[in-house]
């Protein structure tokens, strides 16, 4: 009788251990640098420790859109999303994310600090673990620029000073930002100003005076690619893309630390997943959002961890072995001036603005 | 042999009738035929015309207003709309009931997104009163007027709730308007503020620049075509190669050498400043505009009117021509009046091809566009994909879609769709 129970014991162990080791998890991001880093320092140590096979899609630009067909058709193929706090804050109150609690679903600090103190103010939304701190910055050509290489974000709206196309985004988000600063707008004010419509046209104005000087991009990596050209003479786009034009490529490309815009980028669990495949969803992020994997993440490319705990664990670049301190955003070098972008602002106006930057752009 | 000739109708071996047999037989045979196509014609059913079906729904569906806001909508149908004055608070009541259903659902969000689309500020404002609404009890807090004007004071605004029952239907034409640069209005259709009028002009582009991209095609075309056809087998053959090797190789990376070669920094631009024809800051801008798009395209397209072209071509005969010259034509003459009407077949082929083609086209103007060589196809994914606007993407597709079947249609009677060879 004994022997019968151990016998079916073991061969229930055994069959559950074997669909676990099948499992399979499809892991949405950015794709480049960014997913190359994601799988070193987190999939592959994470498919060798539970044998679980990790998937990559590359659609994170547009995950919102997808996880809405998804949910509509009833079928969600995802496991976990990296996205944007704006979009994870959005997904959120579209409810298309599951709500996670920090303290309980994530990994508490190794000295025991709990996770929600440990990630403190950039959990922005009950749905968004963060993952890193990253900025959306200018990089200049330093052979375009003249004698007066440019220290003020005000020279991308000086044609005068620094002839020749700048590359910006092509999206309201950031731009609408700098143009007000740039047109006198305190910033501290700069959000109440962007809130009313004639200060929205303000800055839409301001866009337009070098409106004919502008290429427009889409993905990370078309500013890298333009600027190695000699296309633009400046150009928008996060950190960790201009850190690879620079170091790993020697391109003569500089960075204009100045007004960087700081955001976070995260995970989200898309709501609607199998209990199974929910909870293995849970166990992918505990792991793979604790400590130690969020300092390795910073190994491969030049974005700030977003725990506090991981910040001193932060040593070289795998590869070059230079220190990465000094090309993260939070450097206090670079991040003499800064600009703090505010979701809950772009959660509540981004439909309002980006409809009229959209019918701008077309005009 | 001789009894059947003198009694009843004839019938087969077995004894039946020979005309049922043969139909029987008839049916089996278009049954074992139907079967045959039924893999095909069940793909197309469902990988083709139920999403196109699907699509046409999306464009005049309307549920989420009536959904979302079921007592308000009653109760706003007793509003006067024209008469300036703010509606009673029965209506306040009903939204704030509505409301707090829909942010427990998580729904409110999705309607400030729908009505949006149709007058900008009605996002942040049901976003922003939604998080302030969730604390409101639909019974103990009542009235609610003065209170939800205090909330958000776009709720005081008349034209707010002009804007809820104006969509409040369930099947509009709005998503439709919208794409005809126009919009619905409680006084009917009104055209667009000027600042939002851009798709009637980026139809016209579209229609525009596939014409000068498919005359570019044929121009270009044309002669290849022609000696393709005229010249020795394995020379022809050769040649070919060449047509075809592009055809084969991906249309990204075809789109991203145009990059290479057309930017400032570029191939052509670096040729021409090195032989001296431009000045160093002089370059031509040739990319992320109109002209990147055209040049890009009609290379892109360019196999899909030679290959119509020489099938056709190949077809001629040369003695037609050598009768003609023999008569006593000029080379001129003879090509003009002999070979070219019977190549006609070819060139409508590979135009109505390039045409239809060009017109849908999506991913090269992204690429080397900018933003005044894109067409509507681009507004179209970026109404899919960014902006969520799904109904007037469909709308947009819709008339797309008509506009291609209306020139089909006009080809047909102008040039005769028999007339056309694909080989």
């Amino acid at each position: 009788m004994k022997l019968t129970t151990t016998l079916l014991a073991t061969t229930a162990l055994s069959v559950a251990a074997s669909a676990v080791a099948a499992q399979e998890m499809t892991i949405v991001s950015w794709g480049g640098a960014y997913s190359k880093s994601q799988k070193l320092a987190y999939h592959d140590p994470y498919s060798e420790k539970t044998g679980v096979t990790i998937i990559n899609d590359d659609s994170s630009a547009e995950a919102v859109a997808k996880l809405r067909a998804m949910n509509e058709a009833g079928s969600v193929t995802w496991d976990v999303v990296d996205v944007v706090a704006a979009d994870a804050i959005r997904l959120c109150d579209e409810g298309l994310a599951l709500e996670i609690d920090a303290d309980t679903q994530l990994a508490a600090a190794p000295d025991g600090t709990p996770a929600s103190e440990d990630f403190g103010d950039l959990l922005v939304s009950d749905c968004f673990i963060p993952q890193i701190v990253y900025s959306t910055t200018f990089g200049y050509r330093t052979d375009m620029v003249g004698d007066t290489a440019p220290t003020d974000v005000c020279a991308v709206f000086d044609t005068a000073t620094y002839p020749g196309k700048r590359s910006l985004e092509k999206r309201p988000i950031n731009n609408m930002e700098w143009a007000l600063i740039c047109d006198g707008v305190a910033k501290d004010d700069v959000y109440d100003v962007l809130a009313t419509a004639e200060g929205q046209d303000q800055a839409l104005a301001k866009l337009d005076t070098i409106k004919d000087d502008v290429i427009w991009w889409s993905a990370g990596a078309d500013t890298p690619q333009l600027l190695a050209d000699g296309e633009v003479v400046m150009g928008s786009t996060y950190n960790g893309r201009l850190f690879s034009v620079i170091e790993e490529q020697k391109q003569p490309v500089a960075m204009l630390w100045d007004a960087q815009v700081f955001d976070l980028d995260g995970w989200i669990i898309p709501t609607g997943l199998s209990p199974e495949r929910q909870q293995a969803a849970l166990d992918y992020i505990m792991f793979a959002t604790d400590t130690q994997r969020l300092a390795d993440q910073a190994k491969y490319i030049s974005y700030g961890p977003a725990r506090a705990s991981s910040a001193p664990l932060v040593g070289q670049h795998a590869d070059l072995g230079i220190d990465m301190a000094p090309h993260m955003p939070t450097d206090p070098n670079n991040a003499k001036n800064t600009f703090l972008y505010n979701y809950e602002f772009w959660a509540d106006y981004r439909d309002d603005i980006d409809a009229k930057f959209q019918a701008w752009l077309a005009q | 042999m001789s009894d059947t000739t003198d009694s009843g109708p004839i019938t087969a071996a077995d004894g039946t009738p020979l005309k049922r047999s043969l139909g029987r037989a008839l049916r089996q045979q278009k049954l074992r035929a139907l079967m045959l196509i039924a893999p095909l014609l069940l793909f197309v059913l469902l990988s083709f015309i139920l999403p196109i079906a699907n699509m046409l729904m999306r464009s005049v569906d309307n549920d989420i207003v009536a959904d979302t806001l079921p007592l308000t909508v009653v109760e706003l149908k007793t509003w006067d709309s024209d008469s300036g004055e703010l509606p009673g608070e029965n209506v306040y009541a009903a939204f704030v009931t509505d409301m707090v259903a829909a942010i427990d659902a998580k729904n409110h969000t999705k309607l400030g997104t729908r009505l949006n689309y149709e007058s900008t500020g009605m996002s942040s404002m049901f976003r922003q009163s939604g998080r302030k609404m969730k604390k409101l009890d639909p019974v103990a807090d009542a009235p609610f007027k003065e209170k939800l004007i205090k909330i958000n004071d776009g709720w005081g605004d008349v034209e707010a709730w002009r804007e809820i029952k104006t969509h409040s239907v369930r099947t509009t034409n709005g998503y439709f308007l919208n794409a005809v640069d126009m919009r619905r209005t409680p006084e009917g259709a009104q055209s667009q503020p000027e600042d939002k009028r851009i798709l009637i002009k980026l139809f016209g582009r579209t229609l525009w620049m596939s014409l000068i991209i498919t005359g570019s095609c044929i121009l270009l075309a044309y002669p290849i075509a022609w000696i393709l056809a005229n010249l020795p087998m394995r020379t022809s053959n050769m040649l070919m190669i060449l047509v075809l090797l592009p055809f084969w190789t991906s249309l990204l990376v075809r789109t991203s050498a145009w990059k290479v070669l057309l930017q400032q920094q570029g191939v052509i631009n670096e040729i021409l400043v090195w032989l001296g024809l431009i000045a160093d800051d002089g370059r031509l801008v040739m990319i992320n505009n109109q002209t990147g798009t055209i040049i890009a395209m009609t290379h892109i397209l360019l196999p899909f009117m030679i290959l119509p072209m020489y099938s056709v071509m190949q077809t001629i005969q040369p003695t037609y021509l050598r009768a003609a010259k023999s008569m006593g034509a000029t080379n001129w003459t003879a090509f003009w009046r002999v070979y070219f009407p019977q190549s006609i077949p070819g060139i409508g082929a590979g135009s109505i091809l390039v045409f239809i083609l060009a017109i849908g086209y999506y991913i090269t103007p992204e690429i080397v566009g900018g933003t005044k060589g894109v067409f509507i196809s681009n507004r179209i994914a970026y109404h899919i994909s960014s902006s969520l606007n799904w109904g007037l993407a469909a709308a947009l597709g819709a008339i797309l879609l008509a506009v291609v079947l209306l020139l089909y249609w006009c080809y047909d009677k102008i040039v005769g769709i028999d007339n056309v060879k694909l080989g």
